[in-house]
């Protein structure tokens, strides 16, 4: 199957064709959810297939190039459209195809009477196209055509109900928000790939790799190509500074928030850090500088997801803090831990956004969590499945969050420190905060909405399917990557697995002393005890004794209104940098340059040649005799001047 | 005939040619105008038939014919227009026929 790996990228762009070019007359909405479910179902089947043949051959024959066509020919400049599939990228496309189907198959009853169903289900299917390029490409070319193509396609999906309010504006704000800082990563990424090119004559994956070992190339180069690669996966995984993005994207349906916006697209960052791993262990400074900023990231929006009420923006917050754990992953060079915590997260938070989606259904489009309540009863399955997520991201031991999660804090503690470790800690506690708090306030305690005008109910089976998969897998996915502490001689499975593609960068990461199994242990039993007591505190003021939330917040007043406006960054960014361009854009661009300088030169042009004429003009007097004297003296003239020339 | 030199025939053709140009610029009735022309032509067939017995080359009268057969068309022509011009304007003096102008 590896050679047909291409029909798992074909499949979803012929879906997105059939849909896009004729949903509009198809009309029947079983039959697009079919077509668009089915292709993302068989390009699942086919990584599958790949992942089975690839796991049978030996371990140093298991990176495969699939080689389609040359795509870019010009002067020493070769790039061919080419897929990789190596451990890395067929983790990354199971992750992908595998969440995405599942939540094709949810929207179908999501999306239920929409009147863009079909544009709905054209746009999922051309992001996968996307999303499975950028996974797959073989060199930096490719990867960047998925990396703009899964941007276009958050854009197009964000705004999908453009007709929409949101918030202070609309829902196209927001796509536009979204997709102009993304182009800001999206510069320095093009700047890295420019400058990897001028480095090692190549964006081939495999030469550029070991190139980057082989050759003598002094540690300045490397840290601006990993600074800039580094700045590009800040935009797309929603890192400080460029994270703004990611809770506006809210505004898209919750299918998409779930698939695009949590599981599979902010990842996207991960992966190519992950990918690039040699790189940046050349580059120890921004090694240091990618786990510092993911460590701030998953505190700060762990924090504002403390107080936030709309349960998608909670959930948005929690997206973006896990993402943060992630990189510090991938900073304290536990690359292989950072994408397992990819493949957890993208589990239980896809979970997280369909159950949210689910309540948002059955609630008739209330997201306000104060406006729920008690919806345990109304909406069992739903319930039992959110419970499991919520489990599962806050670190309960045995459920697929907890192994990751703690992977990455020992590894932050082993090869970062202390401060790593306790920051990511303390992170832990409040996620498991917050996530109780949109849970308790959700589903347990008592009714705080009209029930005259809302009636609670269950979501058809085809949303709640889903969950129920997506429920097991948040269960059982841990259990691949158990750590070496407990299953003793058989190692990390998930890890042993992808450690051919960092065994170069493994080489030049710096360990930091020697750590013991009593020190890892003792680590994991804090972080639960953490996570419980978190789990158990939201759980006791946000059902049993509200009183006390109303006592916290009045005490910290500013911190919760800090809190409750995100810090104000969406404020100075607009005071720093939105609104200098609009004025600077109106006031010297249009007002000065163009209607000025541009306008005054055109329309002085004309007006010179006008106010010329007005006198040139005369010379037209209409009388034939005039004319023949101009000619008789011309000729005159012409005569004179070649007898002279004699 | 031989014994007239050239000299007197390019003279007086030159002189027609002139009274031709003279009356073109001065004259202000468009039939006189256009009888001046004829005359500038005339003065050029001429010349042409001049150069052409002094070099004995035929090709100058041959020329001649030529001009004589579209000076003919361009009289019709031309009179046809001062007829129709003339039945719009009720006048045919040139300086009052000054439409074309800024």
């Amino acid at each position: 199957m590896i050679n047909y790996i291409y029909l798992a990228v074909i499949l979803p762009l012929i879906g997105f064709l059939i849909n896009g070019l004729f949903g509009r007359k198809i009309k029947n909405e079983i039959i697009i959810g079919i077509i668009g479910s089915s292709t993302v179902g068989i390009a699942f089947l086919v990584s599958l297939g790949a992942f089975l043949q690839t796991l049978s051959l030996p371990v140093d024959q298991r990176a495969n190039t699939v080689e389609l066509f040359t795509w870019l020919s010009a002067n020493g400049l070769n790039i061919k459209f080419a897929y990789l599939v190596d451990q890395l990228s067929l983790t990354m496309s199971l992750i992908v195809t595998g969440v995405g189907f599942l939540i094709h198959v949810y929207s179908i009853g999501y999306m239920h009477g929409d009147k863009g169903y079909w544009r709905f289900f054209a746009y999922l299917n051309l992001f996968i196209f996307a999303m499975m390029n950028l996974v797959l490409g073989d060199n930096f070319v490719v990867l960047f055509l998925g990396w703009e193509g899964v941007g276009l396609c958050s854009y197009l999906l964000i705004g999908f109900w453009y007709d929409k309010k949101f918030e202070k504006s609309t829902t196209a704000d927001a796509a536009k928000k979204a997709f102009i800082v993304n182009r800001i990563g999206d510069f320095g990424f093009l700047l890295g790939m420019f400058l990897i090119y001028y480095t090692f004559d190549s964006l081939n994956f495999h030469e550029v790799f070991s190139k980057a070992q082989s050759l003598s190339i002094n540690e300045t180069t490397f840290s601006l190509i990993a600074l800039f690669l580094f700045i590009g996966a800040t935009g797309k995984s929603a890192q400080i500074p460029l994270y703004v993005w990611l809770p506006d994207a809210m505004a898209g349906p919750t299918p998409v928030s779930a698939l695009i916006h949590a599981a599979t697209m902010v990842t996207a960052g991960v992966y190519m850090v992950s990918r690039a791993s040699i790189l940046f262990a050349s580059a120890p400074a921004i090694m240091m500088l990618v786990a510092v900023i993911g460590l701030l990231t998953a505190l700060f929006a762990a924090s504002i997801g403390l107080v936030q009420n709309d349960i998608k923006k909670v959930l948005a917050y929690s997206t973006i803090s896990q993402l943060g754990y992630m990189f510090l992953a991938a900073g304290v060079g536990a690359f292989s831990a950072s994408i397992f915590h990819v493949m957890t997260h993208a589990f239980f938070k896809a979970l997280l956004f369909l159950g949210a989606g689910s309540v948002i259904h059955g609630m008739h489009e209330e997201q306000n969590i104060q406006h729920y309540g008690g919806l345990k009863k109304y909406m069992p399955k739903t319930y039992a499945t959110f419970l499991i997520a919520a489990l599962a991201i806050s670190g309960f031991p045995g459920l697929s969050g907890f192994f990751s999660k703690d992977e990455i804090l020992w590894y932050a503690y082993a090869n970062g420190g202390f401060v790593f470790w306790l920051i990511g800690a303390l992170t832990a506690m409040l996620t498991a905060f917050y996530i109780f708090r949109l849970f308790s306030l959700t589903f347990l305690g008592e009714e705080r909405f009209d029930h005259h005008k809302i009636h609670p109910h269950e979501s058809p089976s085809v949303m709640t399917i889903p969950l129920i998969i997506l429920a097991v897998l948040s269960v059982i996915g841990g259990y691949v990557g158990i750590p070496e502490v407990f299953s003793g001689e058989n190692g990390n499975l998930f890890e042993k697995w992808l450690a051919p593609i960092y065994e170069p960068a493994e080489q030049k990461i710096m360990h930091y002393g020697f750590h013991t199994h009593t020190q890892e242990i003792l680590l994991m039993a804090i972080s639960i005890i953490l996570a419980l007591s978190a789990i158990y505190f939201a759980l006791y003021i946000y059902t049993k004794n509200k009183n006390i939330t109303e006592n916290i917040s009045n005490r910290f007043r500013k911190f919760y209104n800090l809190l409750l406006n995100k810090y104000y960054v969406d404020e100075i960014y607009d005071a720093a940098v939105v609104n200098p361009i609009k004025i600077g854009s109106e006031k010297v661009l249009w007002k000065f340059t163009d209607s000025f300088i541009i306008d005054g030169i055109v329309n002085g042009a004309a007006k010179i040649i006008a106010v010329i004429s007005e006198y040139i003009r005369k010379i037209q007097t209409g009388i034939a005799q005039f004319y023949a004297i101009v000619i008789v003296a011309g000729i005159a003239a012409v005569l004179l001047w070649i007898i002279l020339s004699l | 005939m031989s014994s007239i030199p050239i000299e007197y025939y390019l003279i007086l053709s030159a002189f027609m040619f002139i009274v031709g140009v003279i009356g073109v610029l001065i004259r202000r009735n468009a039939i006189v105008v256009f009888m001046c022309i004829e005359l500038m032509l005339n003065s050029a067939n001429l010349a042409l038939v001049t150069f052409s017995s002094y070099l004995g080359n035929p090709a100058g009268q041959v020329f001649v014919f030529f001009v004589m057969t579209v000076a003919a068309a361009e009289a019709a022509v031309g009179l046809a227009i001062i007829i129709a011009i003339f039945r719009n304007k009720m006048t045919v003096n040139i300086d009052e026929i000054n439409i074309f102008k800024w």
